[in-house]
């Protein structure tokens, strides 16, 4: 230890070197892979070379266009959803939820126990043309005598909050679990309706979870393909779905790697617009 | 043969979450190191790795173990490794190009994989399979004639048969009339958003062209274009609904699809719950796919030839056919499964007529490399 007491400066450094070295491994160098193959050209038969072939990124826009305006479409309406259906969950159970608290968490976090692949292919069954959901629809007009929800865009959005919502509702938790009750009590006390003292002081006070949690469910679900591929139909497609298709039937991986950067390079774009308009402060608590 | 699971079973979805995210350079840096060359002694190894689909051998259901596998050891002396980790043809080519790119083993002495993809023969093409060594197959002569001279592989130099498979319309007899032609089930407005087709173009075309009159084992870009058109027709006008992978089976069996393109195997399977289902080869034409057995680069070419000689023994082709619910490719098992197991043997889906034969093609391997089709395939259907 006399090494360290002499240079105290180097702890945090020490401390951090572990995350960093793995980062270095694990997401920089495969990122700079990613970025040298994204500008290569050639096919699979004749082999990829490197030749600062920019076109790649904008035959990627170009030609689809379609399928990135529709991830960040149903990756931003789950994120709301998720939001909506979780900031009750997570307020009831961290003001309510007494002793079983851990108890809810655990029903929340359980559909993880499951693979994503079965929990997505569950949804099939819940919403099957000939299963209850479809058949209530049906019968209070809100579908048609042929309608269906399966194979459709409602399918996707609603597989795609279902298996992110938990993203959303622990870290919600997390900021509305740390909350000083004695601060509603205070509102109240200065004669604050219960509504007033949620929009003035709780709401606010659980933003840092709010805006962690949009981050955690919009980012993964931009970049989803499964809900699409199984609950979804032709024109309905996300650029996952083409990336995918890309990569392992095309075997056209500087297509499949333009395509991954012009999505991440998007979604930082929206990132950085988002912390910008709830202010950063928001962002780190 | 009563096992619920069918080889595809995972299929798509096992390619959907599968080596997605590892690119072939991140791979380049980190890949293993190993790297033997291949061996043409007639010297036996210890051991054959071996790599295919799964539940796709015989298996004692109270051992669980594989009773021809056994065999050979008792026989030949060599333990068979076998693993069950083929679950999707692009997916196990993603996984095993990078290595043999670098001219690195990937310690498998046989891989089988299916030649309505286009795998098979960018292998073979790409130089990263070895010649089987025939003169330690002599059983090749009970090879089935019809898949003697593919043209991927015009003398089966590289190539064995494993299984084939039959692809065709299955139909709900609840639901619909029977649903015979392609045409039927791509214009019928009462099947409207009820079939699905297949995501391969190697399953699904062959129909397609066959009902347009055109020949998919030699496929032009003329008949490649009607047939784009008449699969693009049907899906802007919302009588597809999904393009699947084996994920069809529980949509027809729960009723959501009328009928849909769908695999022989996968049928027999689900007609043991559902006595509604039917399948058929359409009238002009359906599709046979044929999964083969491969040595790829750094295998054991003798000791792989010595096993794929053992299993072209009709004794243990049938053996393993009693277990399998596909099509097999060697003459002969089928008289020894009369004497021992006649319902299997007289099973046209296991053992298919010479009409049913003659009335099914598989796609031109240069169709299932063409860049531009591809391409064209893959935006309708991820569109």
């Amino acid at each position: 230890m006399g090494f360290l007491h002499r240079h105290r400066g180097l702890t945090p450094y020490l401390l951090l070197a572990p995350g960093l070295v793995y980062l270095t491994f694990f997401f920089a160098v495969p990122l700079g892979f990613l970025v040298h193959q994204s500008l290569e050209s050639g096919n699979f038969d004749i082999g990829y070379s490197f030749t600062w072939a920019w076109g790649n990124y904008s035959a990627a826009i170009r030609g689809y266009g379609a399928q990135f305006a529709r991830s960040f479409e149903y990756a931003g309406i789950a994120t709301v959803l998720a939001l909506l259906f979780s900031y009750p969950l997570a307020y009831w159970i961290a003001f309510r939820g007494g002793r079983w608290r851990n108890l809810f968490l655990l029903f929340i976090v359980a559909p993880f126990f499951v693979t994503y692949l079965i929990r997505t292919l569950a949804w099939e069954t819940i919403l099957a043309d000939q299963g209850p959901v479809v058949r209530i629809l049906r019968d209070v007009g809100i579908l048609g005598s042929g309608g269906r929800l399966l194979a459709t865009s409602v399918a996707v959005v609603a597989g795609l909050t279902y298996n992110f919502l938990p993203f959303m509702a622990l870290p919600l938790y997390v900021s509305l679990e740390q909350m000083d009750g004695r601060l509603i009590e205070a509102a109240q006390d200065l004669y604050a309706s219960r509504w007033r003292a949620f929009l003035r002081v709780t709401l606010p006070l659980s933003l840092p979870g709010v805006v962690a949690g949009t981050l955690l469910t919009f980012i993964p679900a931009a970049g989803d393909f499964i809900n699409a591929q199984l609950l979804g139909s032709p024109g309905q497609h996300m650029i996952g779905n083409v990336i995918q298709s890309k990569f392992l039937e095309l075997i056209d991986y500087p297509a499949a790697a333009s395509m991954s950067f012009v999505l991440m390079a998007t979604i930082l774009l929206a990132v950085a617009l988002y912390a910008r308009a709830v202010g950063t402060e928001k962002l780190t608590g | 043969m009563t096992d619920v699971y069918t080889r595809r079973q995972l299929l798509e979805r096992a390619a959907a979450g599968g080596a997605v995210l590892t690119l072939p350079g991140f791979l380049a840096a980190c890949g293993g190191t190993s790297s033997k060359s291949g061996s043409s002694s007639h010297k036996l190894a210890k051991t054959l790795n071996f790599s295919n689909w799964t539940l796709y051998i015989d298996v004692n259901n109270k051992t669980k173990r594989h009773p021809s596998l056994d065999q050979f050891q008792k026989q030949f002396g060599v333990r068979v490794n076998y693993t069950e980790d083929i679950n999707d043809n692009a997916t196990y080519f993603g996984k095993i190009q990078g290595p043999l790119s670098r001219g690195q083993s990937i310690d498998r002495d046989i891989i089988v994989m299916t030649d309505n993809s286009r795998y098979p023969s960018l292998l073979i093409k790409k130089g990263w399979v070895e010649k089987l060594d025939k003169s330690a197959i002599p059983n090749i002569k009970n090879l089935q004639p019809a898949l003697q001279h593919p043209g991927w592989d015009p003398n089966r130099d590289y190539s064995l048969p494993w299984q084939s498979g039959l692809t065709g319309i299955a139909y709900n007899d609840k639901l619909t009339e029977p649903i015979l032609t392609v045409p039927d089930l791509l214009e019928n407005p009462k099947l409207k958003g009820k079939i699905t087709l297949l995501q391969g173009i190697g399953d699904t075309m062959p129909l397609i062209m066959r009902a347009n009159g055109d020949d998919p084992t030699k496929v032009t870009d003329a008949s490649w274009s009607r047939a784009i058109k008449v699969v693009e027709k049907a899906v802007h006008s919302g009588q597809v609904r999904q393009f699947t992978g084996n994920d069809y089976a529980p949509l027809l069996a729960k009723g959501d699809l009328k009928a849909c393109f769908a695999w022989s195997g996968d049928v027999v399977q689900l007609q043991a719950d559902n006595s509604h289902l039917h399948w058929n080869l359409p009238k002009d034409g359906g599709g046979i796919w044929t999964d083969n057995m491969l040595i790829p680069n750094g295998g054991n070419v003798y000791t792989a030839s010595v096993y794929m000689n053992y299993v072209y023994e009709p004794k243990v082709a049938a053996e393993i056919e009693d277990y399998v619910n596909y099509i097999c490719p060697v003459v002969g098992a089928k008289q020894v499964l009369l004497k021992k197991d006649p319902a299997i043997a007289k099973n046209t889906l296991i053992f298919p007529t010479k009409q049913m034969l003659d009335n099914a093609d598989n796609i031109d391997a240069n169709a299932l490399n063409n860049e531009k089709y591809i391409t064209q395939w893959q935006n309708l259907i991820t569109s």
